[in-house]
Protein backbone atom coordinates (compact mmCIF):
# COMPACT_ATOMS: atom_id res chain seq x y z
CA UNK A 1 0.00 0.00 0.00
CA UNK A 2 3.13 2.37 0.84
CA UNK A 3 4.19 1.78 -2.67
CA UNK A 4 0.71 2.51 -4.21
CA UNK A 5 0.60 6.19 -1.91
CA UNK A 6 3.43 7.22 -2.43
CA UNK A 7 3.68 7.29 -6.75
CA UNK A 8 0.94 10.06 -6.59
CA UNK A 9 2.94 12.54 -4.22
CA UNK A 10 5.59 12.48 -6.46
CA UNK A 11 4.26 13.35 -9.55
CA UNK A 12 2.62 16.23 -8.33
CA UNK A 13 6.32 17.45 -6.77
CA UNK A 14 7.53 16.45 -10.31
CA UNK A 15 5.18 18.77 -11.98
CA UNK A 16 5.67 21.32 -9.66
CA UNK A 17 9.29 21.59 -10.13
CA UNK A 18 8.37 21.85 -13.88
CA UNK A 19 6.18 24.86 -13.61
CA UNK A 20 8.77 26.66 -11.45
CA UNK A 21 11.46 25.91 -14.21
CA UNK A 22 9.59 27.46 -16.74
CA UNK A 23 8.47 30.64 -15.17
CA UNK A 24 10.29 33.16 -17.17
CA UNK A 25 9.47 36.63 -14.68
CA UNK A 26 11.79 36.24 -11.69
CA UNK A 27 11.02 37.85 -8.45
CA UNK A 28 14.14 40.33 -7.81
CA UNK A 29 13.69 43.36 -9.78
CA UNK A 30 14.85 45.70 -6.92
CA UNK A 31 18.29 47.04 -6.76
CA UNK A 32 20.28 48.46 -3.83
CA UNK A 33 22.35 51.75 -5.29
CA UNK A 34 25.71 53.36 -2.95
CA UNK A 35 26.48 57.03 -4.26
CA UNK A 36 29.50 58.24 -4.52
CA UNK A 37 30.12 60.82 -1.10
CA UNK A 38 33.19 63.03 -0.82
CA UNK A 39 33.98 61.92 3.49
CA UNK A 40 33.20 58.31 3.25
CA UNK A 41 36.74 56.78 3.38
CA UNK A 42 37.58 54.43 0.91
CA UNK A 43 38.70 51.78 3.25
CA UNK A 44 35.46 52.10 5.60
CA UNK A 45 33.03 51.45 2.12
CA UNK A 46 35.20 48.53 1.38
CA UNK A 47 35.04 47.40 4.61
CA UNK A 48 31.15 47.70 5.25
CA UNK A 49 30.75 46.10 1.91
CA UNK A 50 32.75 43.05 3.32
CA UNK A 51 31.57 42.90 6.59
CA UNK A 52 27.80 43.79 5.57
CA UNK A 53 27.35 41.24 2.56
CA UNK A 54 30.15 39.18 3.07
CA UNK A 55 31.80 39.80 -0.34
CA UNK A 56 35.55 39.24 -0.67
CA UNK A 57 37.85 41.88 -0.16
CA UNK A 58 38.84 41.65 -4.44
CA UNK A 59 34.14 42.32 -4.64
CA UNK A 60 34.31 44.96 -1.74
CA UNK A 61 36.80 46.72 -3.56
CA UNK A 62 36.15 46.77 -6.81
CA UNK A 63 32.28 47.70 -5.74
CA UNK A 64 34.07 50.61 -3.84
CA UNK A 65 36.03 51.95 -6.88
CA UNK A 66 33.03 51.58 -9.32
CA UNK A 67 31.49 54.09 -6.48
CA UNK A 68 34.17 56.34 -6.04
CA UNK A 69 34.76 56.44 -10.26
CA UNK A 70 31.28 56.42 -11.74
CA UNK A 71 29.64 57.77 -8.49
CA UNK A 72 27.49 55.24 -8.33
CA UNK A 73 27.45 51.22 -7.61
CA UNK A 74 24.75 48.29 -7.77
CA UNK A 75 25.82 46.79 -4.49
CA UNK A 76 22.94 44.12 -4.10
CA UNK A 77 19.76 42.66 -6.25
CA UNK A 78 16.77 40.91 -4.59
CA UNK A 79 12.99 41.57 -3.60
CA UNK A 80 12.04 44.99 -2.60
CA UNK A 81 11.63 43.90 0.94
CA UNK A 82 15.67 42.93 0.63
CA UNK A 83 16.67 45.81 -0.94
CA UNK A 84 14.98 48.05 1.66
CA UNK A 85 16.38 45.68 4.17
CA UNK A 86 20.12 46.41 2.62
CA UNK A 87 19.25 50.60 2.57
CA UNK A 88 18.64 50.65 5.64
CA UNK A 89 21.57 48.95 6.92
CA UNK A 90 23.81 50.84 4.25
CA UNK A 91 22.22 53.71 6.29
CA UNK A 92 22.84 52.83 9.42
CA UNK A 93 26.63 52.49 8.22
CA UNK A 94 26.75 56.07 7.14
CA UNK A 95 26.72 55.24 3.34
CA UNK A 96 24.14 56.94 0.86
CA UNK A 97 21.99 54.46 -0.57
CA UNK A 98 18.67 53.58 -2.54
CA UNK A 99 16.77 51.37 -3.64
CA UNK A 100 14.90 51.18 -7.35
CA UNK A 101 13.51 48.45 -9.83
CA UNK A 102 16.03 47.30 -12.29
CA UNK A 103 15.62 48.44 -15.49
CA UNK B 1 47.63 64.86 18.28
CA UNK B 2 49.62 61.61 17.18
CA UNK B 3 47.69 58.79 18.66
CA UNK B 4 46.23 55.82 15.94
CA UNK B 5 44.43 53.10 17.00
CA UNK B 6 46.63 49.63 16.82
CA UNK B 7 45.00 46.21 17.25
CA UNK B 8 44.83 44.22 20.12
CA UNK B 9 46.97 41.39 19.97
CA UNK B 10 44.82 37.78 19.79
CA UNK B 11 43.23 38.73 16.64
CA UNK B 12 39.86 39.03 18.02
CA UNK B 13 38.94 42.21 16.41
CA UNK B 14 39.59 45.17 19.72
CA UNK B 15 41.66 47.85 19.31
CA UNK B 16 43.52 50.11 21.75
CA UNK B 17 44.83 53.95 21.65
CA UNK B 18 46.37 56.58 23.55
CA UNK B 19 44.18 59.46 23.73
CA UNK B 20 45.81 62.60 25.99
CA UNK B 21 43.18 64.95 27.57
CA UNK B 22 42.73 67.42 24.81
CA UNK B 23 41.82 64.15 22.88
CA UNK B 24 39.46 62.92 24.97
CA UNK B 25 37.62 66.33 25.82
CA UNK B 26 37.63 66.99 21.55
CA UNK B 27 36.07 64.07 21.18
CA UNK B 28 33.72 64.14 24.13
CA UNK B 29 32.43 67.29 23.04
CA UNK B 30 31.55 66.31 19.34
CA UNK B 31 30.00 63.63 20.04
CA UNK B 32 27.64 65.28 22.59
CA UNK B 33 26.91 67.48 20.29
CA UNK B 34 25.79 65.49 17.40
CA UNK B 35 23.70 63.65 20.07
CA UNK B 36 21.49 66.71 20.82
CA UNK B 37 21.56 67.00 17.40
CA UNK B 38 19.82 63.86 16.52
CA UNK B 39 17.87 64.22 19.52
CA UNK B 40 14.84 62.45 21.39
CA UNK B 41 13.52 60.04 18.76
CA UNK B 42 9.42 60.88 18.29
CA UNK B 43 8.78 57.86 20.68
CA UNK B 44 10.50 59.00 23.41
CA UNK B 45 8.87 62.61 23.27
CA UNK B 46 6.62 64.20 26.12
CA UNK B 47 6.83 62.92 29.65
CA UNK B 48 9.25 59.90 29.97
CA UNK B 49 7.46 58.61 33.02
CA UNK B 50 4.39 58.55 30.55
CA UNK B 51 5.22 56.89 27.79
CA UNK B 52 3.83 53.49 27.89
CA UNK B 53 6.61 51.10 26.53
CA UNK B 54 4.22 49.02 24.54
CA UNK B 55 2.40 51.74 22.66
CA UNK B 56 6.20 53.37 21.70
CA UNK B 57 6.51 50.26 19.18
CA UNK B 58 3.79 51.37 17.83
CA UNK B 59 4.56 55.18 17.23
CA UNK B 60 5.32 56.08 13.83
CA UNK B 61 8.39 57.56 12.85
CA UNK B 62 8.66 61.04 10.49
CA UNK B 63 7.73 61.02 6.87
CA UNK B 64 10.09 63.97 5.97
CA UNK B 65 13.39 64.35 5.62
CA UNK B 66 15.03 66.18 9.12
CA UNK B 67 15.68 70.47 7.62
CA UNK B 68 19.26 70.37 9.35
CA UNK B 69 21.70 69.03 6.29
CA UNK B 70 23.65 67.08 8.48
CA UNK B 71 20.45 65.08 9.45
CA UNK B 72 19.32 64.76 6.08
CA UNK B 73 22.92 63.36 5.53
CA UNK B 74 22.63 60.97 8.13
CA UNK B 75 18.84 59.70 7.71
CA UNK B 76 18.53 60.46 3.49
CA UNK B 77 15.97 59.15 1.09
CA UNK B 78 15.51 55.51 0.05
CA UNK B 79 14.25 56.22 -3.09
CA UNK B 80 14.90 58.30 -5.70
CA UNK B 81 17.64 60.01 -7.64
CA UNK B 82 20.22 62.39 -5.83
CA UNK B 83 20.53 65.61 -7.94
CA UNK B 84 17.23 65.07 -9.73
CA UNK B 85 14.24 66.64 -8.78
CA UNK B 86 11.77 64.09 -6.48
CA UNK B 87 9.12 62.36 -8.30
CA UNK B 88 5.68 62.57 -6.80
CA UNK B 89 6.00 58.36 -6.63
CA UNK B 90 9.42 58.72 -5.24
CA UNK B 91 8.57 61.17 -2.68
CA UNK B 92 6.04 59.11 -1.21
CA UNK B 93 7.84 55.78 -0.93
CA UNK B 94 10.61 57.96 1.00
CA UNK B 95 8.36 58.77 3.44
CA UNK B 96 6.65 55.96 3.85
CA UNK B 97 10.33 53.91 4.18
CA UNK B 98 11.12 56.83 6.73
CA UNK B 99 8.36 56.65 8.62
CA UNK B 100 8.84 52.71 9.50
CA UNK B 101 12.95 53.27 9.90
CA UNK B 102 14.05 56.79 11.12
CA UNK B 103 13.24 56.25 14.90
CA UNK B 104 15.47 52.98 14.62
CA UNK B 105 18.25 54.88 13.00
CA UNK B 106 18.38 57.38 15.41
CA UNK B 107 18.24 55.48 18.26
CA UNK B 108 21.21 53.06 16.94
CA UNK B 109 22.98 55.86 15.90
CA UNK B 110 22.36 57.63 19.57
CA UNK B 111 23.69 54.70 21.02
CA UNK B 112 26.78 54.06 19.09
CA UNK B 113 27.57 58.14 20.38
CA UNK B 114 26.52 57.21 23.62
CA UNK B 115 28.65 54.16 23.73
CA UNK B 116 32.07 56.57 22.76
CA UNK B 117 31.22 59.03 25.03
CA UNK B 118 31.11 56.25 28.39
CA UNK B 119 34.46 54.80 27.29
CA UNK B 120 35.36 58.34 27.22
CA UNK B 121 34.22 59.30 30.50
CA UNK B 122 35.70 56.01 32.05
CA UNK B 123 39.56 56.62 30.50
CA UNK B 124 39.10 60.07 32.02
CA UNK B 125 38.59 59.12 35.17
CA UNK B 126 40.93 56.81 35.40
CA UNK B 127 43.82 59.09 34.11
CA UNK B 128 42.63 61.38 36.90
CA UNK B 129 43.02 58.61 39.45
CA UNK B 130 46.21 57.72 37.97
CA UNK B 131 47.53 61.55 38.10
CA UNK B 132 48.34 60.97 34.53
CA UNK B 133 47.41 63.54 31.42
CA UNK B 134 45.31 60.60 29.47
CA UNK B 135 45.08 57.06 29.32
CA UNK B 136 45.09 54.14 26.75
CA UNK B 137 41.45 53.10 25.15
CA UNK B 138 40.96 49.48 24.66
CA UNK B 139 37.77 48.60 22.48
CA UNK B 140 36.56 45.11 22.16
CA UNK B 141 35.46 44.07 18.97
CA UNK B 142 31.69 45.21 19.80
CA UNK B 143 32.96 48.45 21.16
CA UNK B 144 35.27 48.75 18.39
CA UNK B 145 32.55 48.31 15.60
CA UNK B 146 30.34 51.14 17.61
CA UNK B 147 33.15 53.42 17.62
CA UNK B 148 33.60 53.12 14.06
CA UNK B 149 30.07 54.26 13.45
CA UNK B 150 30.11 57.52 16.24
CA UNK B 151 33.48 58.27 14.56
CA UNK B 152 31.30 58.18 10.93
CA UNK B 153 28.66 59.75 11.64
CA UNK B 154 31.11 62.61 13.16
CA UNK B 155 32.69 63.26 9.91
CA UNK B 156 29.88 63.27 8.08
CA UNK B 157 27.83 66.01 10.36
CA UNK B 158 30.88 67.57 10.18
CA UNK B 159 31.51 67.45 6.68
CA UNK B 160 28.21 68.63 6.02
CA UNK B 161 28.98 71.55 8.47
CA UNK B 162 32.34 72.08 6.38
CA UNK B 163 30.08 71.90 2.91
CA UNK B 164 31.92 69.10 2.07
CA UNK B 165 29.90 67.96 -1.15
CA UNK B 166 32.93 66.52 -3.61
CA UNK B 167 35.99 65.54 -3.86
CA UNK B 168 37.32 69.24 -4.58
CA UNK B 169 35.50 70.85 -1.62
CA UNK B 170 37.65 68.35 0.41
CA UNK B 171 41.10 69.52 -0.84
CA UNK B 172 39.70 72.91 -0.67
CA UNK B 173 40.07 72.47 3.15
CA UNK B 174 43.72 72.11 3.53
CA UNK B 175 43.88 75.44 1.69
CA UNK B 176 42.07 77.58 4.74
CA UNK B 177 44.21 79.87 6.51
CA UNK B 178 45.60 79.63 9.59
CA UNK B 179 43.05 82.58 10.52
CA UNK B 180 39.43 81.08 9.22
CA UNK B 181 37.51 80.53 11.75
CA UNK B 182 36.57 76.92 10.33
CA UNK B 183 40.30 75.97 11.05
CA UNK B 184 39.63 74.11 14.45
CA UNK B 185 36.50 72.00 12.75
CA UNK B 186 38.85 71.19 9.99
CA UNK B 187 41.75 70.25 12.47
CA UNK B 188 38.86 67.92 14.05
CA UNK B 189 37.75 66.80 10.56
CA UNK B 190 41.02 65.90 9.53
CA UNK B 191 41.87 64.01 12.89
CA UNK B 192 38.90 61.99 13.19
CA UNK B 193 39.88 61.04 9.86
CA UNK B 194 42.89 59.47 10.41
CA UNK B 195 41.16 57.83 13.60
CA UNK B 196 38.52 55.92 11.84
CA UNK B 197 40.93 54.99 8.57
CA UNK B 198 43.36 53.63 11.36
CA UNK B 199 40.16 51.71 13.40
CA UNK B 200 39.17 50.81 10.02
CA UNK B 201 42.27 48.40 9.40
CA UNK B 202 42.37 47.02 12.97
CA UNK B 203 38.69 45.85 11.67
CA UNK B 204 39.49 45.00 8.30
CA UNK B 205 38.08 40.83 7.88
Amino acid sequence: MDRVSAMPVEIERTESDEARAVDPVPDVPWITIVHNDPVNLMSYVTYVFQSYFGYSKEKAKKLMLDVHHKGRAVVSRGSREEMERDVQAMHGYGLWATLRKER
Amino acid sequence: MAGYFEPLSGGDGGAAIALDHVEISILRSLATQLIELIGIDHAAEGDPGEVDPLSALFVEGPTEPPSDPALARLFPDAYGEPGRPEDDESTRLSAEFRRFTESDLRTRKREDLLALVRSLDSIASEAKAAGESGAVLTLKAEEARQWLGALNDLRLAIGTRLDVRDDEGSERLFELPESDPKKPLVMAFFWLGGLQESLVETLMP
